[in-house]
C-alpha cells in the first residue's frame, strides 16, 4: 500500500516549512535527541519570532539552545532553561517571554495534542505558582488543574532509524520526548541518521508509526561537542547545571 | 557552594542508607548523583531518570560513551540488567503514578513542615522546576541533600520558606553536612549529628525549632 510513498525530501525542500512567527516543536531533552541538521536550517535560513515548545533549551551551543543564543525565539514554554544561561539573560532582560510548565506536564500537554485531546487533568504543582490562573475541575472528590493540550505549526524530531514512509525507531534516551513531539505537530519532519526501504523494519520494533510523519529528511549527524566532552579530564559531574 | 568533597561524598554515603533491596530510585543532580557510588553492591535497585532509563547503571569508561545514552542531566550513563527505554511521558508516568520509592534531592530552603523550595530564586536564578515538582509530590520518599547554611551563613532549613514553594510537606528527610533530620507530623526531629559537629552546632544554624530524639546518634 504504501509503495508509492516515500516522504524523504532534501533540506532544501523541507526549508520551505520554515517560516518567520512560526510555532516550533523540538525533540530532544538537554540536547540528547535534538535534530542538528534542522535546527541549523532553521538558524541558516534566517527563521525569526520563533514561539518554541520544548522540554528545555539544551546548552547555549546544542540542540534548541542554538536557536536561543542567535535570538531566534521570542517565546518559549518549556520547563528549564538552567543549562542555557543565554536563556536566563534574555529572559531577564525581557526579550524573551518563558512559560515554565513542570516537566511531566509539558510532556503529557504534547502527547495530548498528539493524540487528538483537548488537555489533561493533573494535580503535579497544586500547592505551588504552576497553580496561578489555572482552571480546576474536581473529579472523584480530587481536585485537578486543567491542561490544555500543545501543538506546533512545525514539529522537528531526530530518529536512528527510519523507513521511507516516516515509521521511526529511536537511539536509547536519545528518545525522551521525540515520540510526543513527532505526534504533535501540523508538519512533523524527522531528521535521520539511516533511512531505509518500506518493508525492512520490523513492525514491532517501530516506536512512532510513519502516520504522524509528513517528511523525513538525511541527518548530518550531531556537529556540537557534548558537555562531558568539553569538561572530559575534571572527572566531575557535580560541575552540571542543576535541573 | 561551600561544601568540600569530602563532606559530599559523607552526605552522599548517608543517603545512600535510605535506600533498599528492590527500590525504584530517582537520584537529582549534585550531590544525589554521588549517592549512586555508595548503593551496596548486592542490592537490586533500579535507578529512573526523568529522560527516559529504568535501570540506569554508572559512568561508562572514559572512550566508550554514548552521546545518545546519558542522564537527565546530559552525561553519559550505562544501563543495567533489565533496563528499558522509554519516552518522558512514561517516565513522569512512572513518577505521577507513585512508582518511585525514593527521589534524592538539592534544595535552597527546607521548611519544619517539610515544604521544599528549590526551583527558583525570583530575579536572579529563574532556571526552571524541569521535573523537581512531579518527583517532589509523587514520590513515596522525597529526600533532600543541601547545604545546612547558604553562602552567607544563613539558615537553609526555616520555619517557612522564602521563596516559591516545589512541594508543600513534601520532604521526608534531611541529610546536611551537619545532621540528619527527619520530617514527622510537622516536626523536625534530629536522629543524627554528622562527626564532628555537636548538637548544639545544629540548633544554633537551624531556622527553625527542633525535636532532638532522645537515642541521637553519631555518622562518621
Amino acid at each position: 500500500m504504501t509503495k508509492g510513498v516515500d516522504k524523504q525530501i532534501t533540506l532544501e525542500s523541507a526549508s520551505a516549512y520554515f517560516h518567520n512567527g512560526m510555532s516550533l516543536m523540538v525533540g530532544g531533552f538537554g540536547g540528547v535527541g535534538a535534530p542538528p541538521t534542522l535546527v541549523n536550517l532553521i538558524l541558516e535560513k534566517n527563521i525569526n519570532d520563533i514561539f518554541l515548545i520544548s522540554n528545555d533549551t539544551g546548552f547555549p551551543w546544542i540542540g534548541p539552545g542554538k536557536l536561543i543564543t542567535e535570538k531566534r525565539v521570542k517565546k518559549l514554554i518549556a520547563s528549564h532553561i538552567g543549562s542555557n544561561p543565554e536563556a536566563g539573560k534574555q529572559m531577564q532582560e525581557g526579550t524573551l517571554e518563558v512559560e515554565f510548565v513542570p516537566q511531566g506536564t509539558l510532556a503529557e500537554k504534547i502527547r495530548a495534542g498528539g493524540m487528538g485531546l483537548g488537555g489533561i487533568l493533573v494535580d503535579v504543582g497544586l500547592g505551588t505558582v504552576v497553580e496561578a490562573n489555572k482552571e480546576k475541575v474536581t473529579v472523584e472528590n480530587k481536585e485537578y488543574m486543567i491542561e490544555p493540550a500543545l501543538t506546533a505549526d512545525v514539529a522537528i524530531v531526530y530518529a536512528k532509524k527510519a523507513d521511507r514512509y516516516g515509521n521511526l525507531i529511536y537511539d536509547k534516551s536519545a528518545r525522551n520526548t521525540n515520540p510526543l513531539v513527532a505526534t504533535a505537530g501540523q508538519i512533523t519532519i524527522a531528521e535521520v541518521e539511516e533511512i531505509v526501504p518500506v518493508g525492512s523494519l520490523d513492525p514491532e520494533e517501530i516506536i512512532t508509526p510513519g502516520v504522524f510523519i509528513d517528511y523525513i529528511i538525511q541527518s548530518k549527524g550531531v556537529d556540537w561537542k557534548w558537555v562531558w566532552e568539553l569538561k572530559q579530564g575534571t572527572g566531575s559531574q557535580e560541575e552540571q547545571p542543576s535541573k | 557552594m561551600g561544601l568540600g568533597i569530602e563532606t559530599r561524598h559523607r552526605i552522599a554515603r548517608r543517603a545512600a542508607l535510605e535506600i533498599s533491596n528492590g527500590m525504584i530510585v530517582n537520584l537529582g543532580i549534585g550531590i544525589p548523583t554521588l549517592v549512586a557510588d555508595y548503593i551496596e553492591n548486592d542490592l537490586h535497585i533500579m535507578l529512573h531518570t526523568e529522560n527516559g532509563i529504568l535501570g540506569m547503571g554508572g559512568s561508562p569508561e572514559a572512550g566508550s560513551e554514548d552521546g545518545n545514552l546519558s542522564n537527565a542531566g546530559g552525561y553519559p550513563v550505562s544501563i543495567q540488567p533489565g533496563a528499558s527505554y522509554f519516552d518522558s511521558a512514561t517516565a513522569f508516568g512512572i513518577i505521577r503514578k507513585g512508582l518511585l520509592d525514593v527521589t534524592i534531592l538539592g534544595a535552597l530552603e527546607v521548611s519544619e513542615r517539610g515544604d521544599i523550595a528549590n526551583w527558583i530564586v525570583p530575579g536572579k536564578r529563574v532556571p526552571g522546576m524541569g521535573g523537581a515538582i512531579d518527583l517532589a509530590q509523587k514520590a513515596k520518599k522525597v529526600i533532600i541533600l543541601m547545604n545546612h547554611t547558604d553562602k552567607y551563613g544563613n539558615p537553609k532549613i526555616v520555619r517557612s520558606c522564602s521563596l516559591p514553594l516545589t512541594v508543600k510537606e513534601g520532604a521526608d528527610m534531611i541529610i546536611t553536612e551537619k545532621a540528619v533530620f527527619h520530617c514527622e507530623d510537622g516536626k523536625l526531629v534530629l536522629r543524627e549529628i554528622m562527626s564532628p559537629y555537636t548538637v548544639e552546632d545544629v540548633i544554633e544554624t537551624t531556622g527553625a525549632p527542633i525535636v532532638v530524639d532522645e537515642h541521637i546518634s553519631v555518622f562518621q
